[in-house]
């Protein structure tokens, strides 16, 4: 029953989204706004455990391939793959369900329990799609980019161990890395990239703004989003995998 | 002119407004009095549609609040201003652009008029040299006068303020009534004010709306409320035994008792004989 609510209001919400903007320019400089907040915010949490999750799959992949059947350069191929498949979006989107999503429930639920979305409200603004829109789009724009910047920084990190640790020399590295690449991977993550956004910034969004109470209430509703959208994330990635590979 | 008819209110089986009418006049200071609890804030929600009546009607001006459809609302709410009783400053911005913030959205002024509007504004509630700081700031004083300065900017034909001087010193209290009262006068609005500081009602209070338990109780204006025969609102306004005796000697001033110094210095002595003196008694003892 009380899962059936939730669900309600927050496809509510989500629908309370669609509405026409009181100021275009407004709604513009808000979005901009989230997307620095949002992106800029986050690159360098992302920077860093994308360099070190290439490192740690480039190290352990080369202490699993120790038949010498196995051409070198398949280490390469073995970290792009991993790298651009399940780390790059799945893992990145956890990390960002944490920074992101506490920070969009917290900022709405100090918003909501202040009274700040009332006042909103009474000067005649539609605060969902307000508030919760531009945070919305600007994940959905913001964090696709930042998910293929992780691939990059990861397959970088991996190259970066294999040389350093003289695991394979950095040219039998890159050939692994050209060896039967197929960009449908990177559709995939893609699309990955886009479900977890939505799910990374509408899920927090939801129980921020549906706050009520003081500063304990807002504490556990961030609590609450950021645990539901990880889980909300791995059974996304589940069923994509199921449906898409 | 903002006129309630029999609305009623609840949450989940607990009856908060259990159909009040009203009228609330403009240009007047309308004042929403009640002891905690009793609905008055539940009440003010209700009139600018944050929470949906469960019965009756809220008219502005001729036109039924509760039947507008959500666009026509947003249009009206364009010319309602609201203080809430924590200032609900935005804590991201400046003083200066919390005030501007209705005109960014609202209009399509130039920066320069804009500007100007916002510090004729800030003038008006007498905030100087804060312009550029947070919410968090300045003192609670300042930050009613930001939400005041933020809800008249747009120059609104209503004005709502949920306790605009709860947390404030007597001084600071009657300068926020003050001020409502000019600006209210000034513009013309229809001006409703929660509250239950004694000092505003007595200063302020031009049609008083009593609330008891989420019912209306009494009606009136500051010279008629310490006459009043409620027994609920006496209890209410004369919670304190000093104001039970400055009623008394307001009663004693109004007959005419007390009309000089000497005199009143004969009721200190003596204050019981001289609530129980008659007309004739007053013209023996004076002469
Ligand atoms: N959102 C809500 N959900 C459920 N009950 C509520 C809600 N808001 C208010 N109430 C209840 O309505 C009653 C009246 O509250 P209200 O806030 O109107 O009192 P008030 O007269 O403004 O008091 P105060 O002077 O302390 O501000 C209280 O019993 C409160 O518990
Ligand atoms: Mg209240």
């Amino acid at each position: 029953m009380k899962f059936f609510s939730v669900l309600g209001n927050y496809l509510l919400l989500i629908k309370g989204m669609f509405t026409r903007p009181e100021n275009i320019k407004m709604y513009w400089k808000e979005l901009m706004h989230q997307c620095v907040e949002i992106g800029i915010g986050s690159l360098g949490i992302v920077s860093i455990i994308s360099v070190f999750m290439g490192a740690v799959s480039a190290a352990q992949t080369a202490y699993q391939l120790t038949n010498p059947l196995i051409p070198k350069s398949t280490l390469g191929q073995i970290v792009r793959d991993t790298v651009i498949l399940e780390f790059a979006p799945t893992l990145v989107c956890i990390v960002l369900a944490g920074v992101v999503g506490s920070k969009i429930a917290s900022e709405l639920g100090n918003m909501r329990s202040t009274e700040q979305i009332d006042a909103l409200e009474i000067m005649g603004i539609n605060t969902k799609s307000y508030l919760v829109a531009p945070k919305i789009l600007a994940a959905l724009i913001t964090i696709p980019l930042l998910v293929v910047i992780a691939m990059f920084l990861g397959i970088w990190g991996g190259r970066l161990t294999s040389t350093l640790t003289n695991i394979v020399s950095g040219d039998t590295y890159d050939k692994g890395l050209l060896d039967g690449f197929s960009a449908i991977n990177v559709y995939f993550a893609l699309a990955k990239a886009y479900t977890f956004a939505f799910i990374i910034s509408s899920i927090p969004a939801f129980y921020g703004y549906n706050v009520k109470g003081g500063a304990l209430e807002i504490g556990r509703a961030s609590t609450t989003a950021v645990v539901t959208s990880c889980i909300l994330v791995l059974f996304a990635d589940y069923i994509l995998a199921a449906l898409l590979l | 002119m903002i006129e309630i008819k029999d609305v009623k209110k609840g949450f989940d089986d607990k009856q908060i407004l259990k159909g009040v009418s009203a009228v609330f006049e403009t240009g007047k200071t309308n004042l929403i009095i009640g002891t905690s609890g009793s609905g008055k804030t539940v009440l003010q929600k209700c009139l600018v549609g944050l929470f949906e009546v469960d019965s009756g009607e809220i008219i502005y001006d001729g036109k039924s609040f509760t039947h507008m459809v959500e666009d026509e609302r947003k249009h009206l709410r364009q010319q309602i201003g609201m203080l809430f009783q924590g200032s609900a400053l935005f804590d991201s911005m400046t003083v200066q652009r919390n005030v501007k913030f209705p005109l960014d959205m609202f209009t399509d002024w130039s920066h320069d008029k804009k500007m100007k509007q916002v510090n004729e504004t800030l003038e008006r509630v007498n905030l100087k040299d804060a312009h550029n700081k947070f919410p968090a700031e300045i003192s609670g004083g300042m930050k009613k006068r930001v939400g005041i300065a933020r809800a008249i900017v747009l120059n609104p034909k209503y004005l709502f303020c949920d306790e605009p001087n709860s947390g404030l010193d007597p001084q600071t209290s009657m300068v926020i009534d003050l001020l409502i009262r000019e600006i209210t006068k000034e513009y013309n609005m229809t001006t409703i004010i929660n509250t239950h500081d004694m000092n505003s009602v007595m200063e302020i209070g031009e049609n008083i709306l009593y609330m008891y338990q989420g019912e209306r109780e009494w009606v009136g204006n500051n010279k008629e409320i310490i006459f009043s025969k409620s027994a609920k609102l006496n209890e209410f306004i004369f919670a304190s035994e000093f104001l039970r005796d400055a009623k008394d000697m307001r009663m004693l001033e109004e007959k005419g008792i007390i009309d000089n110094d000497r005199n009143m210095e004969d009721v200190m002595r003596d204050p019981e004989s001289h609530l129980l003196m008659g007309e004739n008694d007053k013209r023996d003892k004076s002469e």
